[in-house]
């Protein structure tokens, strides 16, 4: 069993054989082997309990709750039981901030070469700093969804579809009022059905696929077809039909309301409409969560089919960054049951390189675990052309849209850059503080990257993206002050003066 | 705006820009003000536009608040507690008055 | 993009705060320069500045320097009215003067003593400063932790908004007849008949002057025209907080609070390290000392932090220098790419632009590494 979890910074060890960074399908798989093979194991995870989005409040939820979420939210009770079991070390809210090489620079300018064996997790805990080390990094951070800019979309009473699903999840929460839905894939419709059966008054469902996808997607069918997808996939699609109405074809949205939201207004290739409204929720599809691993400078590629950057990763689920691993929708969207099988074989590899594990018994455990991944890729490829999201909603046409809603940045600005010649989204950036407020672009870098491509009519691929820095979440200046300090880092700021001069922190300064 | 699907067990009471609210243990304190129809917790830093929690899961920053004399605290993130006191935050954050000043 | 070649009257090699200044005050001469920069994740020091306009302990043992800084401080208002005029862009430039804050005695005494040195190389033309104890600072700075022992301050330093001023230069360029190709990182110059021939795999173009205001790609570019230029490694890094409400009305030479808000924190100087991640061992280092400072800070939220290479000669100070071997080549690096932006656009290009360089130019020629290298 695991023991209770880790509460402050200072109950943890100093160093782990293996770091786990999220616990959802992917981390807590992937921190439960890792256990079971003998490495001394920490999972550290922001949210308050076991789960991740996907299996949110999984070990709280009752009967009702599984019942109305299905068999497929049901099956993370499982998951976070083998977790449980294994004996890995478990610190809810934490949030890590960094991993680096776990020695800093050494003469010579070889500070990455310092970096191999071991790795430097920094991370707050119960409002303290800390830095551990960890043999080995396992990212599992996830998905999150793509950003969907419209006039409007920064208004009270606009969501993301995955926010309305979170809350309830965790705190069983229904809208009330005209709710319409808004956007494209399929999370828009198993949301809008689990809503309908938690007696939500879903007013509309605005879809947003471009009705040439059926086309790019129909070459893709048979393995679609093949697939655990079709099934459920279709059977959604019929009953939120019969149940709500579905307009499709939707090529613009805008919110209307002063503080708060009032109406929907949409367009279709034949026409506009307008709806009154209490809440729009909003969805277009899921994209890693690479804010991590872009920060710590783990090697990034544009994937097509996914329209989205993700992670350089070797058939164990191994960055580019020695040490680190990425499984689970962080290293490309795969779905909740792939992360769970790649969170597995990302723990094998872990444990082959820690020596836990020989080459040939880790080919061999990897081995049926890989032909499962693989089958549950089928369908990926139709999904992802199907539910392609609509270049109106990719790269906003209207310059008054906000790109970048922490610095309030408009889409005509980010025109009007691009017109300059930029050399690209860091450029753009530098001009205009996009992507530079709390969320660190996790909510613009898309967007960016596809309004340059299409103003220079090349691909996203071409064009990259932002290039991040940790910390990868804002942390406290006075935990910052905390970590260690070394003479040369004294001498490199203070300059001439020897390190005698600098007087000690006394504790009458910190709050 | 949002109902509560379970009749919750014992309630826990909180503070909204003074306003006295409850929640129920597991919330966190977006759940308990959207389930209390508190939407916009707090004006932009640059536009001062009102702004809502967004995604739920901790990336997008728009929930922040001050939680018990802190600022910028993400609501969707944090449990709510007994006896908390939450407030919105308008603009920009102030840094604490005289911290460190000599008496 | 397709090979062409074409023929301009100036090719400026980067398009940073450097690059862009000169190019913009050539265009005011009347030429059409064309500016050549690199790819968007190339090491760009106008990404990682400090922002600060700053005069105070600016050319210890180098009056020539002191002249040149205080020249361009005081030649800023001039050039951002017109900057702002030109791009409609307003970058936030303010001139309070500014404080170096010591938290011991000893760095006061050194602060102190170099401004005095400065001073009197310059005959008394060099920045004037006071020199102000714990209460008098605290009374111009309120929030100020009680380990600051004390201050110097002078009138003439200031800052700006760099990342506007950034903007502003490149619209500026836009609108004054100058072209900006980015991605276009310069292989080769050929000098033959008076003309430049740069190469790339973009393509090629001819000049009749070039200027090389490469960065720390500068050392590269200019011994592709016969000039040697020794740079030395220089890292810096800067963290910077959310956005706070105004607290702090002057800047600070590691500190300062930006017209939006957010407190920069820096900057430390790394001669060894060249990885561009942030040491965190140095961060913590800064922000204890800024915590020292403005004890207020400790509860602020760091939202970003990195490290930026400076653009430094090996004496520290700028170089300016025409190539004797191939004329109409001209060399410039300066790390202060904010602080002379002003003496960039409308003191350096008009020479640039004439011809030879002053005579108040010429101890920034490399000879005075080649003299020191022979002796």
């Amino acid at each position: 069993m695991s023991g209770p979890s880790l509460e402050t910074a200072s109950a943890l060890a100093s160093r782990y054989e293996a770091v786990v960074i999220g616990a959802g399908p992917a981390g807590l798989t992937a921190a439960a082997r890792l256990a079971e093979g003998g490495a001394s194991t920490l999972l550290l995870d922001e949210n308050p309990a076991p789960g991740g989005q996907i299996y949110r409040s999984i070990e709280a939820a009752g009967a009702g709750d599984l019942r109305r979420l299905g068999p497929d939210y049901a099956h993370g009770r499982a998951v976070a039981e083998r977790f449980r079991a294994s004996g890995a070390a478990y610190a809810p809210r934490a949030t890590v901030w960094d991993v680096g090489p776990a020695t800093g620079p050494v003469a010579g300018g070889a500070a990455d070469r310092a970096s191999t064996s071991n790795r430097l997790v920094s991370l707050t805990l119960g409002g303290a700093g800390r830095a551990i080390e960890a043999g080995h990094v396992i990212l599992a951070t996830g998905a999150i969804e793509r950003p969907m800019p419209f006039p409007g979309w920064t208004l009270p009473g606009v969501m993301t579809a995955g926010a309305a699903q979170i809350a309830l999840k965790t705190a069983g929460l229904v809208p009330t009022g005209r709710v319409i839905v808004a956007g494209c894939g399929p999370l828009l419709y198993l949301l809008t059905s689990q809503l309908l059966d938690a007696g939500a008054e879903i007013a509309a469902v605005l879809d947003t696929t471009p009705r040439g996808n059926w086309l790019r997607a129909a070459p893709h069918a048979p393995g679609f077809l093949a697939s655990a997808y079709m099934g459920k996939g279709l059977k959604l699609l019929r009953t939120v039909r019969t149940r709500t109405r579905v307009i499709g074809g939707v090529t613009a949205l805008a919110t209307e309301g002063t503080g708060a939201l009032r109406a929907v207004r949409y367009g279709t290739g034949s026409g506009k409409g307008a709806l009154e409204a209490d809440l729009l929720l909003v969805h277009q599809g899921v994209v890693p969560n690479a804010n991590f691993s872009n920060a710590i400078g783990c090697a990034h590629h544009f994937d097509e089919a996914q329209r989205a950057f993700v992670p350089d990763l070797d058939d164990w689920f191994a960055s580019s960054l020695d040490g680190v691993s990425i499984p689970g929708d962080g290293g490309g969207i795969a779905g909740a049951a792939a992360a769970e099988v790649s969170g597995e074989i990302a723990a094998l590899g872990a444990l082959r390189r820690l020596g836990r594990l020989g080459e040939a018994p880790a080919m061999e455990a990897a081995l049926p675990l890989r032909r499962r991944w693989k089958s549950l890729q089928r369908g990926r490829a139709f999904l992802d052309r199907l539910y392609a999201p609509s270049p109106a909603f990719l790269a906003p046409p209207d310059d008054d849209t906000i790109v970048c809603r922490c610095e309030e940045v408009r889409a005509g600005a980010v025109r009007e850059a691009i017109g300059l010649g930029v050399a690209g989204p860091n450029q753009l950036k530098t001009f205009l503080r996009c992507g530079m407020g709390p969320c660190q672009g996790r909510f613009c870098a898309g967007t960016v990257t596809e309004m340059i491509a299409a103003g220079r009519g090349e691909s996203p691929a071409a064009v990259g993206t932002y290039r991040l820095r940790a910390p990868v979440k804002p942390v406290r200046l006075s935990e910052l002050a905390s970590f260690p300090e070394t003479p040369e880092a004294v001498l490199a700021v203070t300059g001439s003066h020897s390190t005698d001069r600098i007087e000690p922190l006394s504790t009458g300064d910190m709050q | 705006m949002f109902r509560r699907l379970r009749e919750a067990a014992p309630a826990l009471r909180f503070r909204f820009d003074g306003e006295p609210l409850t929640g129920v243990p597991g919330d966190t304190i977006a759940a308990a003000l959207l389930a209390s129809g508190r939407l916009a917790l707090r004006k932009s830093v640059v536009g001062g536009e009102p702004r809502a929690p967004y995604c739920m899961m901790g990336v997008c920053f728009e929930c922040l608040v001050e939680v018990d004399g802190v600022a910028n605290r993400q609501a969707c993130l944090t449990p709510l507690t007994d006896g908390m006191e939450v407030r919105s935050q308008s603009g920009a954050r102030t840094i604490r008055p005289a911290a460190g000043q000599e008496p | 993009m397709t090979a062409e070649t074409s023929m301009r009257d100036a090719v400026v090699i980067g398009g940073g705060l450097v690059g862009a200044a000169i190019a913009w005050g050539l265009a005011r001469q009347g030429l059409k320069p064309l500016v050549l920069d690199e790819d968007d994740l190339a090491r760009r020091a106008s990404r990682a500045n400090f922002a600060l306009i700053w005069v105070q302990g600016k050319g210890a043992r180098a009056p020539h320097y002191a002249r040149w800084t205080l020249g361009s401080a005081r030649s800023w208002p001039g050039f951002a009215e017109e900057l702002t005029q030109l791009s409609g862009i307003d970058i936030k430039l303010r001139q309070p003067g500014g404080f170096t804050l010591c938290l011991s005695d000893a760095e006061l005494e050194d602060n102190a003593a170099t401004l005095a040195g400065i001073r009197r190389d310059t005959g008394g033309e060099g920045a004037s400063f006071e020199i102000l104890d714990h209460r008098r600072t605290a009374e111009l700075l309120p929030g100020l932790g009680r380990a600051v022992v004390g201050s110097t301050y002078s009138s003439e330093d200031g800052d700006v908004n760099s990342l506007r001023l950034f903007r502003a230069l490149h619209v500026a360029m836009a609108r004054s007849g100058v072209s900006y190709r980015a991605h276009s990182r310069v292989e080769t110059i050929h000098y033959s008949g008076g003309l430049f021939r740069l190469e790339g795999p973009w393509g090629t173009v001819e000049a009749q002057k070039l200027i090389l205001a490469g960065g720390i790609d500068n050392g590269r570019l200019a011994s592709m025209v016969g000039l040697n230029v020794p740079l030395q490694h220089s890292k810096g890094q800067i963290v910077v907080t959310e956005k706070l409400a105004p607290f702090l009305a002057y800047p600070l030479g590691t500190l300062r609070q930006t017209d939006e808000g957010g407190v920069m924190i820096g900057d430390s100087e790394d001669t060894v390290d060249t990885s561009p991640r942030a040491d965190p061992a140095i961060n913590a280092v800064m922000v204890r000392r800024a915590i020292q400072m403005f004890p207020g800070l400790a509860d602020v939220n760091m939202v970003r932090s990195w490290a930026g290479f400076r653009v430094k000669s090996r004496d520290g100070l700028p170089v300016y220098e025409q190539s004797a071997a191939c004329p109409g080549a001209f060399v410039a690096v300066a790390h202060s790419g904010v602080t002379l932006a002003a003496a960039h656009a409308l003191a350096l290009a008009p020479q640039i632009a004439a011809g030879p360089l002053s005579r108040e130019l010429s101890p920034f020629s490399t000879a005075r590494f080649h003299v020191q290298a022979a002796a």
